[in-house]
């Protein structure tokens, strides 16, 4: 099959778009790798600065809490939906693909909006409990680290649902009813045979929550509101208001080198349709 | 089957969780229709003034017409890049199908901030070679989208790809069809739903597109998100509420053409 076409038509298809990548991706990324190295002086400082520096270590800290407390919320979420979404009655099915889909579908910025206008001082729900009573003052709930996680939990379900829901699919029904057939209650098939069998999707959803979330500043900038800065977010600060271009470039490459050794680990986990619902 | 289907408490905690992922986008509309000047829930009275500043302020009206521009210009790239590529994998079968592909699919896992860096890079560099592709220009913005997107179109394309039954190819190379032939008469026929679908969600994809916009304009290509963007750092402005009820329609209405493109695709081949 492969043989029988001369080499120069093969090239002729898949050419154009790796050599785009190539040369407007993977070249100047080298120029940021460079920038690393270069940037305000030749030499390791910035790497030295990226592990010793308490600002930035504090940051690490804060997005590894931020990241892990996100990945369970979602991964939680995202089982019990996807669960109605293969398993529901037809209508419920339905509604479970609407709710996954059309959030998914909508700009992030729009989404971290509707989470200010739910979670703002004159927003949604502290307006609602200060007219009923329940409190005085309004909660703060928005521009801090809880309005954070609540709005990357919001944007990641959907990428936690795909490879969770394709696991549910894939489960043999046999297996099930083998399980109720030798009396076990719809409990325990649920806990030690369906979830188990699980397993898989639920990994490859964790990592992806996960390396999503690591990257993420769009989110963290705009209901953070500067208080709960994640690394993402550092890199963008440091190069828009305190120019230092050198650590932004040696975080992205350390960044990029953590995920490229997290995937390359686990990538029996992913199936690259799960990323794009 | 009976055994598996919801029971009572997962239908309950699945139900909450619907509501928390449609939660936001509700909240936007009461906002949208307040009479304040800042971010508040309307007591009462509901006034349009939000939407009316939309139309009164053209800073809104060029950031559309510049988005529509970009996202037409680099889904078109994206596409017909995705096409070429999804065709050599799925014709060829080449030794490392496998890793090409994982190479065509970097913008999509490296953090958006690094890609955002990259292409910050690459514009600068650009920019101190000409002065229609680069940094702060349009063709600079569309061609960093078409960057981020194609891997969007190579997955899409490639699922359709997998659905197409080899033997129509081996027919057609019996009977002496040429590559091209083969490509555009057998195969691209029986993607053609998957192309659009491509086509149209990259297009969303780029019309959403902020974390790398950021980095490459500053103040000449304001797209429709750098717009939002600017009035939602500090003090927000509630006419990005009507905005995004605006843009919460549009996007529901291009999810149903998808679909509606995707039955009539099922339709056929079946």
């Amino acid at each position: 099959m492969t043989g029988k076409w001369p080499t120069s038509r093969k090239i002729l298809l898949l050419a154009p778009l790796l050599l785009f990548l190539g040369l407007a991706y993977v070249v100047p990324f080298l120029g940021v790798v460079r920038w690393s190295f270069t940037l305000p002086e030749p030499g390791l400082g910035q790497y030295h600065a990226l592990f010793t520096d308490p600002l930035v270590q504090s940051v690490f800290f804060r997005t590894l809490r931020i990241c892990l407390i996100v990945t369970a919320a979602s991964l939680t979420m995202a089982y019990a939906i996807a669960y109605v979404w293969v398993r529901g009655s037809s209508v419920q099915r339905m509604l479970a693909e609407f709710c996954i889909l059309v959030p998914f579908w909508i700009s992030v910025l729009t989404r971290a909006f509707g989470w200010l206008a739910m979670l703002s001082n004159r927003g949604l729900i502290n307006t609602w409990l200060q007219s009923a009573g329940i409190i005085t003052e309004p909660l703060a709930l928005a521009r801090n680290e809880f309005g954070v996680i609540v709005g990357m939990t919001h944007f990641l379900i959907p990428f936690a649902v795909f490879p969770i829901a394709s696991a549910m699919r894939s489960i043999d029904e046999r297996v099930l009813l083998a399980a109720r057939g030798m009396g076990a209650s719809r409990t325990r098939i649920f806990w030690t045979v369906f979830v188990p069998l699980t397993y898989g999707g639920l990994i490859g959803a964790a990592l992806i929550v996960f390396v999503f979330a690591l990257g993420f500043f769009v989110t963290p900038a705009i209901l953070g509101g500067g208080r709960s800065v994640m690394v993402a977010e550092l890199v963008y600060l440091r190069i828009f208001q305190s120019p230092d271009w050198g650590l932004g470039a040696a975080i992205s490459v350390v960044l990029v080198v953590f995920i490229g050794i997290l995937l390359a680990l686990m990538r029996r986990f992913i199936k690259p349709a799960h990323l794009v619902g | 089957m009976q055994s598996s289907k919801p029971g009572p408490v997962i239908l309950i905690v699945a139900t909450a969780v619907a509501l928390f992922l449609l939660m936001p986008l509700i909240a936007v509309v009461p906002v949208s229709f307040t009479p304040a000047r800042f971010l508040s829930m309307p007591s009462g009275n509901l006034s349009l003034r939000h939407y009316q500043a939309l139309i009164d302020n053209p800073a809104w009206g060029q950031s559309i017409l510049l988005s529509l521009r970009i996202g037409i210009l680099s889904s078109a790239i994206a596409t017909a890049l995705a096409t070429l590529f999804g065709l050599g994998i799925w014709m060829f079968q080449p030794r490392f199908s496998a890793l090409l592909i994982g190479f065509v699919l970097l913008p999509l896992v490296v953090p958006p901030v690094v890609s955002a860096m990259t292409l910050y890079f690459l514009m600068t560099t650009l920019s101190a070679f000409n002065n229609w592709i680069g940094y702060d220009t349009w063709l600079g913005v569309g061609l960093a989208h078409a960057v981020m997107i194609t891997p969007f179109a190579v997955v899409l394309i490639l699922v359709a790809l997998y659905q197409v039954d080899r033997r129509i190819d081996l027919a057609a190379r019996g009977l002496g069809a040429s590559l091209a032939t083969r490509a555009f008469k057998v195969i691209i026929p029986n993607i053609k739903f998957g192309i659009a679908t491509a086509a149209l969600l990259s297009f969303v994809l780029s019309w959403e597109e902020i974390g790398v916009t950021l980095f490459i304009t500053s103040v000449n290509a304001i797209t429709l998100p750098r717009l939002m963007w600017m009035g939602l750092r500090d003090n927000i402005d509630p006419a990005i509420a009507a905005i995004s009820v605006l843009l919460i329609l549009v996007t529901a209405i291009i999810l149903g053409i998808r679909i509606f493109i995707e039955r009539r695709g099922a339709a056929k081949s079946q």
